[in-house]
């Protein structure tokens, strides 16, 4: 695990400035690399906690596999904590930290 | 071994009795885990429950406050869809709605995780190589049994996962 890498994703979405106050966008949730987790497990996760497309989710999966992380969402603190959850039910090692 | 497969809207397959035996070890033991020998201390339970802030105790205090409990009952709840769906010590078919199928896939991904702790599972580690080392010290021993039960459960989770996203 570990591994420097600056995330390489972009924000999943442009938030609204009106709507979501600047602390709330400060965000990001991490999914770090395992061992045992199967690659194709991840994908799936990805795809289906994230409603990604097949392609950007394998994406994110290699991201975390050669870089040791990925960025998988970012936003609201809160919004980022119930991602993290999400992803521990799953089985997958999420951290919640400031972008 | 046994494989899933997809049929009529089902996940099936036909396990033999000591692939139901292993399988009902595996779940009951993540129950346990999870119930009676909850442990912060355990690596395996800071596996399944990673610290949600690695550089804020107070921080991932907290959120384990709000989430634990629920996170907690589910993970019992997706090793519990295995029991449940096993045949009474025998073989024989088992057949899952895609509930199920998904509540199968993350409790064998978490009886892996627990595996893969405590047999020291690293990126790179060759489970043939490790298996062919194991047996070469000693081929009755508790670690060639962990080893395989492993390899066979990571094999099931992909026929599993195959026959969902097909």
């Amino acid at each position: 695990m570990g591994g420097m890498a600056a995330p390489q994703v972009a924000p999943v979405e442009t938030p609204d400035t009106d709507e979501v106050p600047a602390a709330d966008r400060q965000w990001v949730t991490i999914v770090w690399d395992d061992p045992v987790n199967l690659m194709t497990y991840v994908t799936w996760v990805f795809q289906k906690l994230f409603g990604y497309s097949r392609e950007r989710a394998e994406q994110l999966m290699l991201d975390v596999h050669h870089k040791g992380r990925a960025v998988v969402s970012t936003g609201a603190r809160e919004r980022m904590e119930h991602d993290a959850s999400q992803l521990h039910a799953y089985g997958l090692w999420a951290t919640v930290d400031r972008s | 071994m046994s494989m899933f497969r997809r049929q009529a809207g089902r996940y099936v397959a036909t396990f033999a009795v000591d692939e139901v035996r292993v399988l009902r070890k595996v779940a009951s033991e993540v129950v346990g885990l999870l119930t009676d020998g909850f442990d912060h201390t355990d690596p395996v339970v800071g596996r399944l429950f990673p610290a949600v802030y690695p550089k804020d105790a107070p921080g991932t205090a907290e959120f384990r406050r709000y989430t634990e409990g629920d996170l907690k009952t589910a993970k019992i709840d997706q090793a519990g869809a295995i029991l449940a769906a096993l045949p009474d010590d025998a073989g024989g078919e088992v057949r899952l709605d895609a509930e199920a199928a998904e509540a199968w896939l993350r409790a064998l991904n978490d009886a892996r995780l627990a595996m893969g702790v405590r047999l020291e599972i690293k990126d790179g580690t060759d489970l043939g190589e490790e298996l062919d080392d194991a047996v070469a010290e000693d081929p009755a021993s508790s670690r060639v049994f962990q080893l395989s039960v492993y390899a066979y459960l990571g094999y099931l989770q992909e026929s599993l996962l195959n026959a969902l996203i097909d």
